[in-house]
Protein backbone atom coordinates (compact mmCIF):
# COMPACT_ATOMS: atom_id res chain seq x y z
CA UNK A 1 0.00 0.00 0.00
CA UNK A 2 1.32 3.50 -1.02
CA UNK A 3 0.82 6.03 1.00
CA UNK A 4 -0.89 9.66 -0.11
CA UNK A 5 1.20 12.55 -0.48
CA UNK A 6 1.03 15.22 1.47
CA UNK A 7 -0.57 17.92 -0.46
CA UNK A 8 2.08 20.20 -1.36
CA UNK A 9 -0.34 23.44 -0.70
CA UNK A 10 -0.99 22.16 3.06
CA UNK A 11 1.19 24.05 5.64
CA UNK A 12 2.03 21.42 8.00
CA UNK A 13 1.66 22.58 11.81
CA UNK A 14 5.41 23.05 12.85
CA UNK A 15 6.18 24.41 16.89
CA UNK A 16 9.25 26.44 17.80
CA UNK A 17 11.34 24.62 20.23
CA UNK A 18 14.24 27.07 19.94
CA UNK A 19 14.58 30.32 18.85
CA UNK A 20 18.54 32.22 18.84
CA UNK A 21 18.64 35.99 18.47
CA UNK A 22 21.78 36.02 15.47
CA UNK A 23 21.92 39.42 15.54
CA UNK A 24 19.20 42.50 15.99
CA UNK A 25 16.67 42.20 13.37
CA UNK A 26 17.50 38.89 12.68
CA UNK A 27 16.84 35.53 14.78
CA UNK A 28 16.87 31.52 13.53
CA UNK A 29 14.18 28.88 15.01
CA UNK A 30 14.32 25.52 15.47
CA UNK A 31 10.96 23.91 14.49
CA UNK A 32 9.42 20.28 14.63
CA UNK A 33 6.18 19.05 13.56
CA UNK A 34 3.41 18.55 15.52
CA UNK A 35 1.23 15.63 13.83
CA UNK A 36 3.49 14.76 10.37
CA UNK A 37 6.94 13.21 9.95
CA UNK A 38 9.86 15.35 10.11
CA UNK A 39 10.38 16.32 5.96
CA UNK A 40 13.71 15.60 4.57
CA UNK A 41 15.58 18.09 2.73
CA UNK A 42 18.77 18.65 0.97
CA UNK A 43 21.48 21.88 1.19
CA UNK A 44 19.89 24.77 -0.37
CA UNK A 45 16.61 23.96 -0.79
CA UNK A 46 13.67 26.44 1.03
CA UNK A 47 10.44 26.18 2.73
CA UNK A 48 7.78 28.60 3.10
CA UNK A 49 6.82 29.48 6.12
CA UNK A 50 3.39 30.68 7.54
CA UNK A 51 2.76 33.01 9.75
CA UNK A 52 -0.82 32.34 11.05
CA UNK A 53 -3.28 35.10 9.89
CA UNK A 54 -0.55 36.93 8.67
CA UNK A 55 0.89 35.15 5.64
CA UNK A 56 3.40 33.06 4.33
CA UNK A 57 7.49 33.53 2.68
CA UNK A 58 9.73 31.70 1.59
CA UNK A 59 12.78 30.50 4.04
CA UNK A 60 15.97 28.79 3.38
CA UNK A 61 16.69 25.85 5.38
CA UNK A 62 19.72 26.67 7.33
CA UNK A 63 19.91 23.92 9.35
CA UNK A 64 21.88 20.69 9.61
CA UNK A 65 20.69 18.12 6.53
CA UNK A 66 21.90 15.35 8.81
CA UNK A 67 20.21 16.42 12.57
CA UNK A 68 16.64 15.22 12.46
CA UNK A 69 15.65 16.19 15.33
CA UNK A 70 14.55 19.52 14.02
CA UNK A 71 14.67 22.16 11.35
CA UNK A 72 16.32 25.56 11.25
CA UNK A 73 15.27 28.35 9.68
CA UNK A 74 17.28 32.26 10.19
CA UNK A 75 14.89 35.11 9.43
CA UNK A 76 15.47 38.16 9.01
CA UNK A 77 12.70 41.02 9.60
CA UNK A 78 12.20 42.95 6.65
CA UNK A 79 8.44 42.78 6.27
CA UNK A 80 5.16 41.97 8.45
CA UNK A 81 5.24 37.73 7.32
CA UNK A 82 9.09 37.75 8.49
CA UNK A 83 9.23 39.69 11.22
CA UNK A 84 6.05 37.84 12.80
CA UNK A 85 7.93 34.44 11.81
CA UNK A 86 11.22 35.70 13.44
CA UNK A 87 9.25 36.43 16.76
CA UNK A 88 7.51 33.53 16.91
CA UNK A 89 8.95 32.22 20.46
CA UNK A 90 9.61 28.74 21.84
CA UNK A 91 6.40 26.64 21.95
CA UNK A 92 4.78 29.00 19.15
CA UNK A 93 3.26 27.90 16.06
CA UNK A 94 3.39 28.03 12.60
CA UNK A 95 3.26 26.47 9.45
CA UNK A 96 5.69 24.92 6.76
CA UNK A 97 5.53 23.74 3.31
CA UNK A 98 8.28 21.79 1.73
CA UNK A 99 11.26 21.53 1.11
CA UNK A 100 11.07 23.03 -2.51
CA UNK A 101 13.61 24.22 -5.36
CA UNK A 102 16.85 22.88 -6.23
CA UNK A 103 19.95 22.49 -4.22
CA UNK A 104 23.67 23.06 -4.13
CA UNK A 105 25.18 20.11 -5.94
CA UNK A 106 27.68 19.23 -3.47
CA UNK A 107 27.45 15.02 -3.90
CA UNK A 108 28.75 15.76 -8.28
CA UNK A 109 31.97 17.90 -7.07
CA UNK A 110 34.01 14.86 -5.89
CA UNK A 111 37.96 15.30 -6.31
CA UNK A 112 37.03 18.86 -6.69
CA UNK A 113 38.14 22.29 -4.51
CA UNK A 114 34.77 23.24 -2.78
CA UNK A 115 34.54 27.74 -2.46
CA UNK A 116 31.86 28.99 -0.50
CA UNK A 117 31.15 32.68 -1.10
CA UNK A 118 28.64 34.03 1.64
CA UNK A 119 27.48 37.71 1.88
CA UNK A 120 25.48 38.54 4.88
CA UNK A 121 22.76 36.24 5.36
CA UNK A 122 23.41 34.28 2.40
CA UNK A 123 25.47 32.41 4.38
CA UNK A 124 22.47 30.59 5.97
CA UNK A 125 21.57 28.90 2.91
CA UNK A 126 25.10 27.68 2.65
CA UNK A 127 25.35 26.59 6.07
CA UNK A 128 23.86 23.24 5.44
CA UNK A 129 26.24 22.35 2.37
CA UNK A 130 28.64 23.69 4.66
CA UNK A 131 27.66 21.26 7.33
CA UNK A 132 27.48 18.57 4.79
CA UNK A 133 31.14 19.23 3.18
CA UNK A 134 32.86 19.05 6.43
CA UNK A 135 31.42 15.87 7.41
CA UNK A 136 32.21 14.05 4.02
CA UNK A 137 35.64 16.22 3.71
CA UNK A 138 38.17 13.29 2.59
CA UNK A 139 35.38 13.28 -0.96
CA UNK A 140 36.64 16.94 -1.69
CA UNK A 141 39.93 18.27 -2.79
CA UNK A 142 39.87 21.22 -0.18
CA UNK A 143 37.25 23.36 1.22
CA UNK A 144 37.30 27.45 1.61
CA UNK A 145 34.59 29.85 3.21
CA UNK A 146 34.66 33.52 2.16
CA UNK A 147 32.47 35.35 4.22
CA UNK A 148 31.88 39.46 3.85
CA UNK A 149 29.34 41.11 6.12
CA UNK A 150 28.54 44.41 6.54
CA UNK A 151 30.12 44.93 10.03
CA UNK A 152 31.74 42.79 12.12
CA UNK A 153 28.92 42.98 14.78
CA UNK A 154 26.41 41.80 11.93
CA UNK A 155 28.71 38.25 10.76
CA UNK A 156 26.66 35.55 11.16
CA UNK A 157 26.98 32.37 12.80
CA UNK A 158 30.30 34.38 13.70
CA UNK A 159 31.11 31.47 16.68
CA UNK A 160 29.90 28.68 14.55
CA UNK A 161 32.74 30.29 11.84
CA UNK A 162 35.17 31.00 14.13
CA UNK A 163 34.85 26.96 14.84
CA UNK A 164 35.33 26.03 10.77
CA UNK A 165 37.99 28.07 11.04
CA UNK A 166 40.24 26.09 13.85
CA UNK A 167 38.74 22.71 11.29
CA UNK A 168 41.66 20.94 9.60
CA UNK A 169 41.09 20.97 6.19
CA UNK A 170 38.63 24.36 6.15
CA UNK A 171 40.69 27.32 5.46
CA UNK A 172 38.21 30.39 6.46
CA UNK A 173 38.47 34.35 5.24
CA UNK A 174 36.29 36.84 6.40
CA UNK A 175 35.77 40.28 5.73
CA UNK A 176 33.79 43.35 6.60
CA UNK A 177 32.18 46.22 4.54
CA UNK A 178 32.79 48.72 7.45
CA UNK A 179 34.70 48.78 10.67
CA UNK A 180 35.44 51.07 13.14
CA UNK A 181 38.87 51.86 13.58
CA UNK A 182 40.73 49.44 16.04
CA UNK A 183 39.40 46.30 14.66
CA UNK A 184 42.39 44.10 12.96
CA UNK A 185 40.17 42.10 10.73
CA UNK A 186 40.02 42.58 6.93
CA UNK A 187 37.90 45.61 5.67
CA UNK A 188 36.70 45.45 1.85
CA UNK A 189 34.07 43.52 -0.45
CA UNK A 190 34.00 40.39 -0.73
CA UNK A 191 35.65 39.71 -4.38
CA UNK A 192 38.98 41.04 -2.71
CA UNK A 193 39.45 38.06 -1.48
CA UNK A 194 38.66 35.47 -4.41
CA UNK A 195 42.18 35.81 -5.70
CA UNK A 196 43.21 34.55 -1.80
CA UNK A 197 40.99 32.35 -1.62
CA UNK A 198 41.65 30.65 -5.30
CA UNK A 199 45.43 30.55 -4.50
CA UNK A 200 47.21 27.96 -5.88
CA UNK A 201 44.44 25.87 -7.17
CA UNK A 202 43.53 25.38 -10.89
CA UNK A 203 40.49 27.45 -11.21
CA UNK A 204 39.15 24.60 -13.62
CA UNK A 205 38.77 22.42 -10.83
CA UNK A 206 37.20 24.59 -8.29
CA UNK A 207 33.37 24.31 -7.73
CA UNK A 208 31.42 27.60 -6.39
CA UNK A 209 28.52 27.88 -4.55
CA UNK A 210 27.82 32.17 -4.21
CA UNK A 211 24.87 33.12 -2.22
CA UNK A 212 24.39 36.92 -0.91
CA UNK A 213 22.48 39.83 -2.09
CA UNK A 214 21.97 39.38 -6.19
CA UNK A 215 24.54 41.97 -6.90
CA UNK A 216 27.40 40.75 -4.94
CA UNK A 217 26.82 37.35 -6.27
CA UNK A 218 26.68 38.85 -9.62
CA UNK A 219 30.41 40.68 -9.37
CA UNK A 220 31.36 37.46 -7.58
CA UNK A 221 30.90 35.40 -10.30
CA UNK A 222 31.67 37.64 -12.73
CA UNK A 223 35.08 37.47 -11.38
CA UNK A 224 35.81 34.19 -10.38
CA UNK A 225 34.59 33.57 -14.20
CA UNK A 226 37.28 35.83 -14.87
CA UNK A 227 39.59 33.80 -12.86
CA UNK A 228 38.72 30.73 -15.36
CA UNK A 229 36.77 28.61 -12.86
CA UNK A 230 34.14 27.56 -15.34
CA UNK A 231 30.51 29.03 -15.76
CA UNK A 232 28.79 25.68 -15.05
CA UNK A 233 30.85 25.10 -11.86
CA UNK A 234 29.86 28.20 -10.04
CA UNK A 235 26.67 28.37 -8.42
CA UNK A 236 23.92 31.16 -7.25
CA UNK A 237 20.89 31.29 -5.25
CA UNK A 238 18.39 33.98 -6.85
CA UNK A 239 15.67 34.93 -5.23
CA UNK A 240 12.55 36.60 -6.01
CA UNK A 241 9.07 36.27 -4.18
CA UNK A 242 7.04 32.75 -4.25
CA UNK A 243 3.49 32.30 -3.72
CA UNK A 244 2.47 28.53 -4.72
CA UNK A 245 6.73 27.02 -4.92
CA UNK A 246 5.63 24.62 -6.96
CA UNK A 247 5.34 25.79 -10.69
CA UNK A 248 2.26 26.69 -10.91
CA UNK A 249 1.24 30.79 -10.37
CA UNK A 250 4.27 31.62 -12.09
CA UNK A 251 4.35 34.38 -9.43
CA UNK A 252 8.66 33.50 -9.40
CA UNK A 253 9.29 33.44 -13.09
CA UNK A 254 12.89 35.01 -13.92
CA UNK A 255 13.24 34.88 -17.62
CA UNK A 256 12.61 30.91 -18.86
CA UNK A 257 13.22 29.52 -15.00
CA UNK A 258 10.29 29.75 -12.30
CA UNK A 259 12.64 30.28 -9.26
CA UNK A 260 11.14 27.65 -6.84
CA UNK A 261 10.97 24.86 -9.21
CA UNK A 262 13.81 25.32 -11.46
CA UNK A 263 15.86 27.07 -8.87
CA UNK A 264 16.59 29.35 -6.59
CA UNK A 265 19.90 27.59 -7.05
CA UNK A 266 21.45 27.59 -10.74
CA UNK A 267 24.42 27.38 -12.95
CA UNK A 268 25.66 30.83 -13.49
CA UNK A 269 26.43 30.02 -17.35
CA UNK A 270 22.14 29.95 -17.60
CA UNK A 271 21.85 32.90 -15.64
CA UNK A 272 24.81 35.47 -16.49
CA UNK A 273 22.98 37.42 -18.93
CA UNK A 274 20.29 37.60 -17.42
CA UNK A 275 21.81 38.99 -14.28
CA UNK A 276 22.81 41.95 -16.18
CA UNK A 277 19.14 42.75 -17.20
CA UNK A 278 17.91 45.89 -15.46
CA UNK A 279 14.66 45.70 -13.56
CA UNK A 280 14.18 41.93 -14.23
CA UNK B 1 67.67 46.19 3.04
CA UNK B 2 70.84 47.10 0.68
CA UNK B 3 70.38 48.28 -2.40
CA UNK B 4 70.77 44.62 -4.12
CA UNK B 5 67.96 43.42 -1.74
CA UNK B 6 65.56 45.34 -3.06
CA UNK B 7 66.29 45.05 -6.51
CA UNK B 8 66.17 41.24 -5.80
CA UNK B 9 62.67 42.04 -4.25
CA UNK B 10 61.74 44.05 -7.05
CA UNK B 11 62.29 41.40 -9.05
CA UNK B 12 59.84 39.00 -7.49
CA UNK B 13 57.32 41.22 -7.77
CA UNK B 14 54.47 40.48 -9.75
CA UNK B 15 54.24 44.31 -10.88
CA UNK B 16 58.11 45.01 -10.90
CA UNK B 17 59.35 41.92 -12.53
CA UNK B 18 59.19 42.92 -16.38
CA UNK B 19 60.88 45.67 -16.23
CA UNK B 20 64.27 45.83 -17.11
CA UNK B 21 67.34 45.54 -14.80
CA UNK B 22 68.39 48.72 -15.23
CA UNK B 23 65.04 49.90 -14.57
CA UNK B 24 64.92 48.19 -11.24
CA UNK B 25 68.04 49.71 -10.30
CA UNK B 26 66.74 53.48 -11.03
CA UNK B 27 64.41 52.68 -8.89
CA UNK B 28 65.85 50.76 -6.68
CA UNK B 29 68.02 54.10 -5.70
CA UNK B 30 64.39 55.66 -4.05
CA UNK B 31 63.78 52.77 -2.20
CA UNK B 32 64.49 51.85 1.59
CA UNK B 33 63.39 49.32 4.01
CA UNK B 34 60.16 50.63 6.49
CA UNK B 35 59.03 48.99 9.63
CA UNK B 36 55.70 49.84 11.61
CA UNK B 37 55.32 47.66 14.51
CA UNK B 38 51.56 47.16 15.52
CA UNK B 39 49.34 50.17 15.80
CA UNK B 40 51.36 52.82 14.49
CA UNK B 41 50.41 55.14 12.17
CA UNK B 42 52.13 55.41 8.48
CA UNK B 43 50.80 58.57 7.77
CA UNK B 44 47.92 60.98 8.32
CA UNK B 45 45.12 62.48 6.09
CA UNK B 46 46.91 65.91 4.90
CA UNK B 47 50.87 64.44 5.09
CA UNK B 48 52.56 65.15 2.32
CA UNK B 49 52.39 61.67 0.03
CA UNK B 50 56.12 61.50 0.23
CA UNK B 51 56.22 57.91 -0.19
CA UNK B 52 54.36 55.01 -1.86
CA UNK B 53 54.68 51.75 0.08
CA UNK B 54 55.08 47.88 -1.64
CA UNK B 55 53.97 45.78 1.57
CA UNK B 56 56.38 43.26 2.08
CA UNK B 57 54.69 41.66 5.05
CA UNK B 58 51.53 43.07 7.57
CA UNK B 59 48.16 44.70 7.23
CA UNK B 60 47.14 48.34 7.10
CA UNK B 61 44.18 49.87 7.56
CA UNK B 62 43.14 52.92 5.41
CA UNK B 63 40.59 55.20 7.21
CA UNK B 64 39.38 58.44 8.10
CA UNK B 65 38.24 60.41 10.74
CA UNK B 66 34.46 61.64 11.35
CA UNK B 67 33.70 64.01 13.07
CA UNK B 68 32.18 63.48 16.57
CA UNK B 69 32.77 59.54 15.88
CA UNK B 70 35.35 57.44 15.92
CA UNK B 71 37.45 56.89 12.74
CA UNK B 72 36.27 54.41 10.01
CA UNK B 73 38.42 51.60 8.20
CA UNK B 74 37.44 52.48 4.49
CA UNK B 75 39.55 49.19 3.33
CA UNK B 76 42.27 47.16 4.67
CA UNK B 77 45.60 46.58 2.44
CA UNK B 78 47.94 43.48 2.70
CA UNK B 79 50.85 41.65 1.71
CA UNK B 80 51.98 42.51 -2.15
CA UNK B 81 49.29 45.22 -1.92
CA UNK B 82 50.50 49.03 -2.67
CA UNK B 83 49.87 51.98 -0.13
CA UNK B 84 49.53 55.23 -0.83
CA UNK B 85 47.87 56.63 -4.36
CA UNK B 86 48.08 60.65 -3.60
CA UNK B 87 51.40 60.79 -4.90
CA UNK B 88 50.46 60.49 -8.61
CA UNK B 89 48.49 63.33 -8.35
CA UNK B 90 48.67 67.16 -7.21
CA UNK B 91 48.61 68.27 -4.52
CA UNK B 92 50.70 65.16 -3.28
CA UNK B 93 48.86 65.06 0.10
CA UNK B 94 47.34 62.46 1.51
CA UNK B 95 43.70 61.70 1.64
CA UNK B 96 43.63 58.98 4.46
CA UNK B 97 45.27 57.85 7.30
CA UNK B 98 47.38 54.14 7.46
CA UNK B 99 47.56 52.43 10.66
CA UNK B 100 49.66 49.43 10.93
CA UNK B 101 47.05 46.97 12.05
CA UNK B 102 49.96 43.86 12.51
CA UNK B 103 53.88 44.72 12.41
CA UNK B 104 54.07 46.09 8.75
CA UNK B 105 57.73 45.66 6.83
CA UNK B 106 57.66 47.44 3.40
CA UNK B 107 59.46 48.75 0.77
CA UNK B 108 59.03 52.64 0.24
CA UNK B 109 59.35 54.29 -2.92
CA UNK B 110 60.62 58.26 -2.71
CA UNK B 111 57.68 59.71 -4.44
CA UNK B 112 59.14 63.07 -6.34
CA UNK B 113 62.20 60.51 -7.15
CA UNK B 114 60.13 58.16 -8.93
CA UNK B 115 57.77 60.60 -10.82
CA UNK B 116 61.04 62.50 -12.06
CA UNK B 117 62.32 58.78 -13.23
CA UNK B 118 58.85 58.29 -15.03
CA UNK B 119 59.99 62.21 -16.56
CA UNK B 120 63.22 61.35 -17.50
CA UNK B 121 62.04 57.74 -18.92
CA UNK B 122 58.77 57.72 -20.24
CA UNK B 123 58.50 54.12 -21.63
CA UNK B 124 59.09 53.26 -18.05
CA UNK B 125 56.71 55.79 -16.58
CA UNK B 126 54.09 54.51 -18.83
CA UNK B 127 54.87 51.23 -17.44
CA UNK B 128 54.97 51.66 -13.75
CA UNK B 129 50.95 53.13 -14.86
CA UNK B 130 50.10 50.09 -16.76
CA UNK B 131 50.75 48.10 -13.53
CA UNK B 132 49.39 50.30 -10.95
CA UNK B 133 46.60 50.94 -12.55
CA UNK B 134 44.94 47.59 -12.50
CA UNK B 135 45.81 47.94 -8.42
CA UNK B 136 43.44 51.02 -8.58
CA UNK B 137 40.79 49.83 -10.80
CA UNK B 138 39.97 46.99 -7.77
CA UNK B 139 40.05 49.27 -5.29
CA UNK B 140 37.61 51.27 -7.15
CA UNK B 141 35.18 49.03 -8.08
CA UNK B 142 35.64 47.33 -4.40
CA UNK B 143 34.74 51.04 -3.25
CA UNK B 144 31.66 51.26 -5.46
CA UNK B 145 30.13 47.85 -4.23
CA UNK B 146 30.45 49.54 -0.75
CA UNK B 147 28.84 52.50 -1.32
CA UNK B 148 25.91 50.08 -2.84
CA UNK B 149 25.48 49.10 1.02
CA UNK B 150 24.33 45.58 -0.12
CA UNK B 151 24.10 44.01 3.14
CA UNK B 152 21.51 46.81 3.75
CA UNK B 153 18.14 45.75 4.88
CA UNK B 154 17.08 47.79 1.61
CA UNK B 155 18.72 45.62 -1.04
CA UNK B 156 17.87 41.90 -2.14
C1 LIG C 1 14.25 30.87 -2.21
C2 LIG C 1 14.21 31.95 -1.18
C3 LIG C 1 14.88 31.78 0.02
C4 LIG C 1 14.82 32.77 1.00
N1 LIG C 1 15.46 32.55 2.18
C5 LIG C 1 15.36 33.47 3.17
C6 LIG C 1 15.96 33.23 4.44
O1 LIG C 1 16.60 32.19 4.68
N2 LIG C 1 15.83 34.17 5.38
C7 LIG C 1 15.14 35.33 5.16
O2 LIG C 1 15.05 36.15 6.07
N3 LIG C 1 14.59 35.60 3.96
C8 LIG C 1 14.66 34.69 2.97
N4 LIG C 1 14.05 34.93 1.76
C9 LIG C 1 13.43 36.23 1.54
C10 LIG C 1 11.99 36.30 2.04
O3 LIG C 1 11.21 35.30 1.45
C11 LIG C 1 11.45 37.67 1.65
O4 LIG C 1 12.17 38.68 2.29
C12 LIG C 1 9.96 37.86 1.93
O5 LIG C 1 9.51 38.83 1.03
C13 LIG C 1 9.66 38.35 3.32
O6 LIG C 1 8.28 38.62 3.41
P1 LIG C 1 7.70 39.87 4.24
O7 LIG C 1 6.22 39.83 4.10
O8 LIG C 1 8.28 39.83 5.61
O9 LIG C 1 8.29 41.12 3.56
P2 LIG C 1 7.73 41.85 2.25
O10 LIG C 1 6.48 42.60 2.60
O11 LIG C 1 7.68 40.86 1.13
O12 LIG C 1 8.89 42.85 1.99
C14 LIG C 1 9.07 44.00 2.83
C15 LIG C 1 10.14 44.87 2.27
O13 LIG C 1 11.37 44.15 2.24
C16 LIG C 1 11.88 44.10 0.95
N5 LIG C 1 12.40 42.75 0.76
C17 LIG C 1 11.71 41.67 0.36
N6 LIG C 1 12.54 40.62 0.28
C18 LIG C 1 13.75 41.04 0.64
C19 LIG C 1 15.01 40.41 0.76
N7 LIG C 1 15.20 39.11 0.43
N8 LIG C 1 16.06 41.15 1.18
C20 LIG C 1 15.91 42.43 1.48
N9 LIG C 1 14.74 43.08 1.38
C21 LIG C 1 13.67 42.41 0.96
C22 LIG C 1 10.70 44.34 0.03
O14 LIG C 1 11.16 44.96 -1.18
C23 LIG C 1 9.86 45.27 0.84
O15 LIG C 1 10.31 46.59 0.70
C24 LIG C 1 14.11 33.97 0.76
C25 LIG C 1 13.45 34.15 -0.46
C26 LIG C 1 13.50 33.17 -1.42
C27 LIG C 1 12.78 33.37 -2.70
S1 LIG D 1 5.96 30.56 -6.79
FE1 LIG D 1 4.38 29.85 -8.04
S2 LIG D 1 5.46 29.24 -9.80
FE2 LIG D 1 7.04 29.69 -8.41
Amino acid sequence: MTLPLPDPMLPMRFRVVERFDEQPGVASLALVPVEDAMPLFRPGQFNMLYAFGIGEAAISISGDPHEHGWMVHTIREVGAVSRALARIHPGGMLGLRGPFGAHWPLRRQSGRHLLFVAGGLGLAPLRPAILQALREKTRYASLTLVCGARAPEQMLYRDEVDGWARQPGMDVLRIVDHANAGWTGRVGVVTTLLGAALGPHDPESVSAFVCGPEIMMRFTARDLAIAGVPGGRIWLSLERNMKCAIGRCGRCQWGPDFLCRDGPVLPYDRVARRLAIKEL
Amino acid sequence: MTRIEIEALLADHPDFHQFTAAERARLAAWAREERYPAGTTIFNEEDPADTVFLLLEGDVAVQNALPGGPPVIIETLHTGDMLGWAWLVPPFRRMSDAIAQTDVRAVGLDAAGVRALCNAHPEMGYRLFQNWLPHLVQRFRSQRLQILDVYSERSR
